[in-house]
C-alpha cells in the first residue's frame, strides 16, 4: 500500500494533534489516553466528522458550493425516521424491524432532501448559498410542523445499541464514521465521480467542454451530501435516544470549521477525506483536553479559532521552511 | 462576456423589461417588497399601519447597518462571518469597561471605543486575508471563534443590565413620536439617523471615490485589478477594516436598543444579513451591489421575519414559510444571474 503525499494540511494536522495529546497527556498525568476518555470521545466525534463531510463534498463542487442545511436534513431524517418507525412497529418487541426500518427512512429522506439541493443548484442555477438557507429554514420548518416543535423519545434497544456500544473496543458510531470515511475517500480518489468532482470543482467550465456532465454531477454530490447528513441524524438520534427540530444547532459552523481546517477549499477542487479526518480528531482532542483539565467551554471555541487561523498561517507558501513545495495560490476572494 | 462582445440591438430589444430589471438588480428586490406587502396589506390591513411602518424600519436598523458592511466585502469578492462576533465584543467589552472606568462617559466617546474595537479586529481578518491569500470564508470562520471565544472566556459572560448612563439615554431617545389611533404610542429611535449616516457614507465611499471603484475592480476579477495597478492589499484591508468598524457601531447601537449587553447575542444571525444583502443583489462571487439594493433586501428580509404573526401564519408552520420566501426570491435572482 502506498502511504499518502504528505501536503502541507496533512503536516500540520499530525503535527498539532500530537502537540496536543502530548500537552494532554502530561497536564492530566495520564487519564487522557485512558480508554474511558478514549472512548467517551469517540462517540461525540463521529457525528460531526460525517457532517463535516457533507460540507466538503458540496465545497469541492466548486461554484460556491457549500451546503448549510446538513444539520437541518440530519434532523428532519432523524424525525421522520422516528415517526414512521413508531407508528409501524413497537420499538422494544420488534427492535430489529424498528431499526431498519428507521434507518432506511432517514437515508432516503436525506438522499431526497440533498437531491432538492442539488436540484436547487444545477437545475434551477440557484446560488448554493442561497438555495441551502432556504432549505435550512424549510428542512427545520417541515421538523417543527410534524413534532409541533417537541422531541420524539425513545428508539428501543436496537439504536440505543448502535448509539453506545462497542466493538473491539471502538464505539460503533465510530466504526460507522471510519467506513463511512474510507468509503467516501475511495469514491474521491479511485472511481470516475471522483476525478469528474475534483475536475468540475477546479474548472467548471472546461469540464463542461471536456463532456462531463456537471448538472448530474452537481446533482450527485448534493444526495451524497445528504446522505451522510442523514448518517449523522441517525447516530445523533442512536446517542439522544431521541430527535428534535432544533438539536445541534451550533454543529453547522463547526461543521464548516473542521471542512476548511482539513484543508477542503471553499472555491472548490480540493479537499482530502484523511485531512479532515484528522482535523474533526484535532478539534475533537483539544475539546477532550478542555473537559478533562475542567477549563471553560469557551476557551475551546478559542482555541478551535485559533487552531483554524494557525493551520491558514502554517500551511503557507511563504513558510517555506514548513513547507517543502509551495502551495496552489488561491484567489483571497470568496 | 456578453459585454466584450457586444450584442445587435435587435436581438435586445423584444425583451426590454426584463432586461433592464436583471441590469437593476434592487427593482427586482423592490418588485418582491411591493408584491409580498400587498400580499400581506390584502390579508391584514394593519400591515399598512404607522404602527408596522414604525416597526419594520425600527428594525431594520440593527440589520442595517451589519449589512452595510457586510455589503462592503462582498463587492470585493469576500465574505465575513465574523462581523456578528465582532459586533458583541465590541459593544460588551465598551459596556464593561465604561461601567468600570467612568459611567458617565458620553455617548460619543463610548461610539469612539466601539467603532476603534471594531475597526481593530476587522482589520485583523483583513491582514490575515491578505497576507496569507486565503479565501476568506475561512479567515473569518476562524476569527469568529476567537472573537467569540476571546469574549466568553477572558472577558465575562454575565449580562450587563445596568448600562451607562449616556447609553441608555441614546437607546431611549426618539426622533418621531405619534400616538395612533387606537392611543399606542410609536416611536423612531433616534438610532435610525445612524443607520442613515452610515448609509450615506457608504454609498459615497462605493460610489464616488477611487477606492470605492477599486473594491469593485477587486470584486470583479483579482488578477486584472492588480494588473491595472490596484492596490489589493489596501482594499482588502478597507473593506475588512469598514466592516468591522460597522459591526463595532452596529452592536452597541443594539446593545443601546435592546437596553442591555449579552455577549451571547448576535452571533448566529449572520447568515441572515448576509442573505439580506444578496437578496438586495450583490452576488457572492464579489463585484456587484450598491447601498440602495442592500437597504431593499433588509427591509426584504424585516418584512419576511416580522411579518408571519400579521399574515396569521401558524408559529409552527413560520420556519417553511419564510424558507419558501427565501427560495423564491433566490430563485428570480438566479433567473437573473443566468440571463446576465
Amino acid at each position: 500500500m502506498r502511504l499518502p503525499h504528505l501536503d502541507p494540511y496533512l503536516r500540520f494536522l499530525l503535527l498539532a494533534n500530537l502537540v496536543i495529546v502530548l500537552f494532554a497527556a502530561l497536564r492530566s498525568g495520564g487519564t487522557f489516553v485512558g480508554i474511558d476518555n478514549l472512548q467517551s470521545m469517540a462517540t461525540q466525534l463521529p457525528e460531526l466528522g460525517l457532517l463535516a463531510l457533507a460540507v466538503m463534498l458540496a465545497m469541492i463542487s466548486g461554484g460556491g458550493g457549500i451546503d448549510l442545511s446538513v444539520v437541518a436534513t440530519a434532523n428532519l431524517a432523524a424525525i421522520t425516521a422516528g415517526l414512521t418507525s413508531r407508528a409501524l412497529f413497537s420499538a422494544d418487541e420488534q427492535a430489529t424491524a424498528f431499526t431498519l426500518t428507521f434507518v432506511a427512512v432517514a437515508l432516503l429522506v436525506g438522499a431526497a432532501c440533498g437531491f432538492l439541493n442539488g436540484l436547487l443548484v444545477s437545475g434551477l442555477r440557484f446560488a448554493p448559498i442561497l438555495a441551502t438557507l432556504g432549505t435550512l429554514q424549510v428542512y427545520t420548518g417541515v421538523a417543527i410542523v410534524l413534532t409541533s416543535g417537541t422531541a420524539v423519545i425513545g428508539f428501543g434497544d436496537g439504536l440505543t445499541e448502535l448509539g453506545g456500544g462497542t466493538l473491539l473496543g471502538l464505539p460503533y458510531p465510530m466504526w460507522v464514521f471510519l467506513i463511512v470515511a474510507a468509503l467516501l475517500a475511495f469514491v474521491l480518489g479511485r472511481t470516475r465521480f471522483g476525478l469528474r468532482l475534483y475536475l468540475m470543482g477546479t474548472n467548471a467550465k472546461a469540464a463542461h467542454f471536456a463532456g462531463i456532465r456537471t448538472r448530474t454531477i452537481v446533482l450527485a454530490t448534493y444526495t451524497l451530501s445528504g446522505l451522510l447528513a442523514a448518517t449523522s441524524g441517525i447516530l445523533f438520534a442512536a446517542r439522544a435516544n431521541s430527535a428534535k427540530a432544533d438539536y445541534g444547532s451550533s454543529y453547522l459552523l463547526i461543521a464548516i470549521l473542521i471542512a476548511v481546517m482539513g484543508g477542503v477549499n471553499p472555491s472548490g477542487g480540493f479537499g482530502r477525506v484523511l485531512s479532515l479526518v484528522l482535523a474533526a480528531v484535532a478539534l475533537q482532542f483539544v475539546s477532550s483536553t478542555m473537559n478533562l483539565l475542567s477549563l471553560s467551554n469557551f476557551l475551546k471555541d478559542f482555541t478551535w479559532g485559533l487552531l483554524l487561523l494557525l493551520s491558514v498561517v502554517l500551511t503557507n507558501s511563504t513558510f517555506r521552511w514548513w513547507t517543502s513545495r509551495p502551495r496552489k495560490e488561491v484567489n483571497a476572494g470568496t | 462576456m456578453s459585454g466584450l462582445l457586444g450584442e445587435p440591438a435587435a436581438a435586445r430589444a423584444p425583451s426590454s423589461t426584463w432586461r433592464s430589471l436583471t441590469r437593476r438588480p434592487e427593482l427586482v428586490t423592490l418588485l418582491l417588497i411591493v408584491a409580498l406587502s400587498l400580499t400581506i396589506g390584502l390579508i391584514n390591513d394593519r400591515f399598512f399601519s404607522v404602527q408596522n411602518g414604525v416597526d419594520l424600519l425600527r428594525s431594520s436598523i440593527r440589520t442595517g447597518i451589519f449589512a452595510l458592511g457586510v455589503l462592503t466585502v462582498l463587492a470585493a469578492g469576500g465574505i465575513d462571518v465574523s462581523f456578528t462576533a465582532i459586533g458583541v465584543f465590541a459593544l460588551y467589552v465598551t459596556t464593561k469597561l465604561t461601567m468600570s472606568v467612568w459611567p458617565d462617559a458620553p455617548f460619543a466617546l463610548m461610539a469612539l471605543a466601539s467603532l476603534a474595537i471594531g475597526l481593530g479586529l476587522g482589520l485583523v481578518n483583513g491582514l490575515i486575508v491578505y497576507r496569507f491569500r486565503v479565501p476568506s470564508l475561512i479567515v473569518t470562520i476562524g476569527t469568529q471563534y476567537v472573537y467569540r471565544g476571546a469574549l466568553l472566556a477572558f472577558v465575562g459572560t454575565a449580562y450587563i443590565t445596568d448600562l451607562p448612563r449616556a447609553m441608555d439615554a441614546f437607546g431611549r431617545a426618539t426622533l418621531l413620536q405619534t400616538t395612533t389611533a387606537d392611543g399606542i404610542r410609536v416611536s423612531l429611535p433616534a438610532a435610525f439617523l445612524v443607520l442613515v449616516a452610515v448609509a450615506l457614507l457608504t454609498w459615497y465611499v462605493l460610489r464616488r471615490t477611487l477606492l470605492g471603484r477599486a473594491v469593485y475592480a477587486v470584486g470583479g476579477s483579482l488578477p486584472i485589478a492588480e494588473r491595472l495597478g490596484f492596490n489589493v492589499g489596501r482594499v482588502l484591508l478597507f473593506v475588512f477594516g469598514y466592516a468591522g468598524l460597522l459591526a463595532g457601531l452596529g452592536g452597541l447601537v443594539h446593545g443601546a436598543m435592546n437596553r442591555q449587553a449579552n455577549p451571547f447575542d448576535l452571533v448566529g444571525s449572520e447568515l441572515d444579513i448576509i442573505a439580506a444583502v444578496v437578496l438586495g443583489g450583490a452576488r457572492v462571487t464579489g463585484g456587484t451591489g450598491s447601498v440602495p439594493g442592500t437597504l431593499l433586501g433588509v427591509v426584504l428580509v424585516v418584512i419576511i421575519n416580522n411579518s408571519l404573526i400579521l399574515m396569521g401564519v401558524p408559529s409552527t408552520w413560520q420556519k417553511v414559510v419564510i424558507g419558501a420566501i427565501i427560495l423564491v426570491a433566490s430563485g428570480i435572482f438566479a433567473r437573473r444571474s443566468a440571463t446576465a
